[in-house]
């Protein structure tokens, strides 16, 4: 496949500006790019959901023009999604065939099973036809998907961003499967904006940035480095730069609590933390286990069932959110956009909306709009968020951007704690190096930085302590310093020996 | 340019409706000038016929407030007919119970009782079932609204309210608390400048209300997104129950002025459909108070000028409503438009699709 100065111009934005790119037979080709450098515009075309402005796709010596999936996919192209198009009722093989079904008026069942079996064997994706796709595990569905596009007969497989749901596990196993793709001469489109898995994974690297691609480089005598320096356009500072912690007194200690979530069943099941100040404590768990009900019971947004929250000397186990924010607890909550914004609202009413009550902003219940617009403004500056417009819609800024607001308005409130619960998650290199440094400076001001996250990365680097969730309990809380990502994956998969995550 | 743009929006769906509207009149063999011109006449044409547009558009401005907060607070107050005459026969027998009052003093309580009552109907039952135990306030208003009107019936059709050997009807309020006309004028089409004023301040009230306290910032807030409301440390459910009864609020003051000022007693009928208006009102308006006086005097029109219409030019009266449903749906259009767009081109795309396969 090739791609010659490929633009799609949406009207004020140049969404693609010239996109050149070469995929030979039988490579892993990464994409790498920020979010909104363009990646998902170029996929929608390659997959035929947007036409070009200008440009030309050419697959296997050919220009070719697709205006729907439909016919990408005849031509062969698959893609499998970043949230897979599965039907959770149905079984392996009903969806690998579906929209393509065996037998004339009724449903070949046997056969479909076959086909995918044969399938599964040539390209060495085990998996049983029979099993329901619901009560697969995120790999496995992911195996699915690709399954889906060999039986469309693809001949280039597009990953866009495969790993975001994975377990360190799970995304072992994918590579192993591109691996063997690979050695099947199968060329492989695999997106990214993560570092690591693409210098790992990939032959060839071409980086994205602004809509056009920068560079195309070999995977073997590209660095880390180079890479972020080429994606965000300037010098990036990759590991977290942090002098050794000075932790203190415990400024949180929590006792066997308990913890339901809104359909009644039990998340959190007996966890007791201390958080000192001074010290950056890393939660890890894989998704599920009971991390956010922790986080949001903290915060006090879910009540807790059994046991004691003591934030600075204070029992708080039954106080409000009002009442635990005015104790001097900060939280980013996972959702940024469900929880932590009014989308709606511009961002000077989202910059006060944690301390609405309170002069300045508010004095006799009449809000003080001039008062809200000038410390917002300072936010704005101090945090760079863009655009700097106080008077911008939260919902028009950019997830980064709505991210920044969020992490400006609970730093600034000068809070003896915050729990950032996902803080980076789906932001590129340049918004985590920021949110990173911001995490580290409150920790070295003497504040305790409970950090709740998904990406095992982001924990190691940044912790002092690292705790482990698992279904619910803590199973082991580490040092920082000498944790290893083997260490803390398989702690999360709540065993000690052997992976959880398994062929069958 | 936004701004721009949600005002143009309902104007135009506005004039759409009226467009369409006139195709039906010539449809059905009436010249739309005529018709249209009787409307217009009957509604602007002189002083009297204005006062008469501002007397019918009140009641549906004050009301329309009231639902404005309440959809500003994501809660759908559909019963707000029960809360206006709720809060009239309130007004209504405190207005010829008490007698000694001074006049001005009775006229403040009669409206203050109206509020209160209005309140309580819609904040009790629907706002406390919906904040504690999460009963639909959709099924809840609506109900207490038909218990209200059939209470009210009751009360001056056999009821303690009734005025002995007369039709169904309550006695009529002492005279000092009805609302002075000033002027020979202002009387034949019965608007008081009384009644403007507390319509004007009610606007101004609610604009304050929801755009400048903390109390308007937090109903704001909830109506919009209740994860980030209980994040903020805002009370959701105390909340509802607030918005709700502001909402009543603002229906029971409509009922109250409207008997002070208007009707100056029960009658039988109940027929006012002011609450159900009231929504379009505020639909029309995007539940901005400031737009809630424009559209609310436009519904007032369409009243007052369809009475008329329907006097010269013969077309049925029911045409106005007609109008009314068109704007409604035009309105609604305004989001079913891009539906309708992405619907199309993917239909383009499937054809081009079989083309070429």
């Amino acid at each position: 496949m090739e791609i010659v100065d490929l633009k799609k111009w949406f009207p004020g934005v140049k969404a693609n500006d010239g996109v050149n790119l070469t995929l030979r037979a039988g490579e892993v080709h990464a994409i790498l790019g920020e979010n909104g450098a363009g990646k998902s515009t170029l996929m929608k075309m390659i997959y035929g959901l947007l036409e070009p402005t200008s440009g030309e796709i050419r697959f296997m010596g050919k220009a070719v023009h697709f205006r729907s999936p439909r016919e990408a996919i005849h031509a062969g192209i698959g893609m499998v999604h970043q949230h897979f198009m599965l039907i959770p009722a149905l079984t392996v093989a009903e969806n690998v065939v579906l929209g393509d079904e065996p037998g004339r008026i009724k449903f070949n069942r046997k056969e479909a099973e076959r086909r995918v079996r044969d399938l599964s064997e040539k390209y060495r994706l085990a998996i049983d036809p029979t099993a329901k796709v619901a009560d697969l595990s995120v790999g496995l569905q992911q195996r699915v998907e690709i399954l889906k596009a060999f039986y469309r007969k693809a001949k280039l497989i597009i990953l866009d961003e495969p790993t975001a749901l994975l377990t360190p596990q799970e995304t072992r196993e994918l590579f192993a499967i591109i691996h063997g793709l690979k050695a099947d001469g199968v060329p492989v489109l695999f997106i990214s904006h993560k570092l690591d898995e693409v210098l790992e994974i990939s032959d060839r690297v071409t980086v994205m940035r602004a809509g056009k691609t920068v560079e195309t480089v070999e995977t073997a005598g590209a660095t880390p480095q180079s890479l972020a320096n080429l994606m965000v356009g300037r010098e990036v500072v990759l590991r977290v730069e942090k002098n050794a912690a000075h932790p203190g007194e415990p400024i949180l200690k929590i006792h066997d609590l308990h913890v339901r979530d809104s359909g009644r069943i039990e998340r959190v099941k007996g966890v007791n933390l201390e958080l000192r100040r001074g010290e950056i404590l890393g939660l890890a768990g894989i998704d599920g286990n009971g991390q956010f009900e922790l986080a949001d019971a903290i915060a006090g947004l879910i009540k807790a069932e059994q046991g004691h929250i003591i934030f600075d000397g204070h029992d708080i186990t039954r106080l409000t959110p009002a009442e635990r924010t005015e104790r001097g607890i900060a939280y980013v909550p996972q959702d940024r956009q469900a929880d932590g914004l009014v989308l709606s609202f511009d961002l000077v009413e989202n910059t006060i909306l944690r301390d609405f009550r309170k002069r300045p902003f508010a004095k006799n219940g009449v809000i003080d709009r001039a008062a809200a617009a000038s410390y917002t403004e300072r936010l704005i500056r101090e945090f760079d968020v863009r655009p700097p417009d106080a008077s911008r819609k939260a919902s028009e800024l950019s997830g980064g951007n709505q991210q920044k607001v969020i992490l400006a308005r609970e730093v600034s409130r000068d809070p003896l704690m915050l729990i950032a619960a996902q803080p980076t998650r789906g932001l590129d290199v340049g918004a985590i190096e920021g949110i990173h440094r911001q995490l580290v400076r409150l920790r070295d001001e003497g504040k305790g930085v409970l950090l709740v996250s998904l990406e095992l990365e982001e924990i190691l680097s940044l912790s002092d302590r690292i705790a482990v969730i698992h279904d619910g309990r803590i199973v082991a809380i580490v040092p920082g310093a000498h944790a290893t990502r083997e260490q803390i994956g398989l702690l999360m998969a709540g065993s000690h020996g052997h992976s959880e995550v398994s062929m069958s | 340019m936004k701004s721009l743009r949600s005002i143009l929006l309902p104007m135009g769906a506005s004039l759409l409706a009226m467009i369409i509207g006139g195709i039906l009149v010539a449809a059905l063999g009436y010249n739309p000038v005529t018709v249209y011109g009787s409307l217009i006449s009957g509604a602007f044409g002189n002083g009297i016929n204005i006062g008469n547009t501002i007397t019918a558009s009140l009641p549906l401005i004050i009301v329309g407030l009231g639902i404005a907060i309440s959809f500003q607070s994501g809660l759908f107050n559909i019963g707000a007919d029960g809360q206006y005459w709720i809060g009239a026969t309130a007004a209504v027998w405190f207005g010829y119970h008490f007698n000694s009052l001074p006049g001005w003093l009775h006229m403040i309580v009669c409206i203050v009782v109206g509020m209160v009552a209005g309140a309580l109907w819609a904040g009790i039952i629907p706002g406390l079932t919906k904040a504690y135990v999460g009963s639909h306030e959709v099924i809840t208003t609506m109900m207490m609204s038909y218990i209200g009107i059939l209470l009210a019936r009751y009360l001056i059709e056999g009821g303690p309210m009734q005025q002995k050997g007369f039709n169904p009807q309550s006695p009529e309020i002492v005279q000092n608390t009805q609302f002075p006309y000033f002027t020979q004028g202002l009387m034949q089409s019965q608007l008081s400048l009384v009644a403007v004023a507390i319509a004007v301040v009610a606007v101004i009230a609610v604009w304050f209300l929801l755009y400048k306290t903390t109390l308007g910032y937090q109903l704001r807030t909830v109506g919009l997104n209740q994860r980030a409301a209980r994040y903020a440390g805002i009370n959701v459910k105390l909340f509802t129950v607030v918005a709700l009864c502001l909402s009543g609020l603002f229906a029971g003051l409509a009922g109250a002025v409207q008997m002070l000022g208007v009707d100056h007693r029960l009658l039988d009928g109940f027929s006012s459909n002011y609450g159900y208006t009231a929504i379009v009102v505020s639909l029309l308006a995007r539940n901005n108070p400031i737009g809630v006086i424009i559209a609310g005097l436009f519904f007032g029109a369409l009243t007052t000028g369809g009475q008329n219409m329907q006097m010269v030019s013969n077309v049925p009266a029911a045409l106005t409503d007609v109008l009314t449903g068109l704007i409604i749906f035009f309105v609604a259009c305004e989001r079913i438009i891009p539906q309708i767009i992405g619907w199309y081109r993917r239909r383009r795309t499937l054809k081009s699709t079989t083309v070429a396969s």
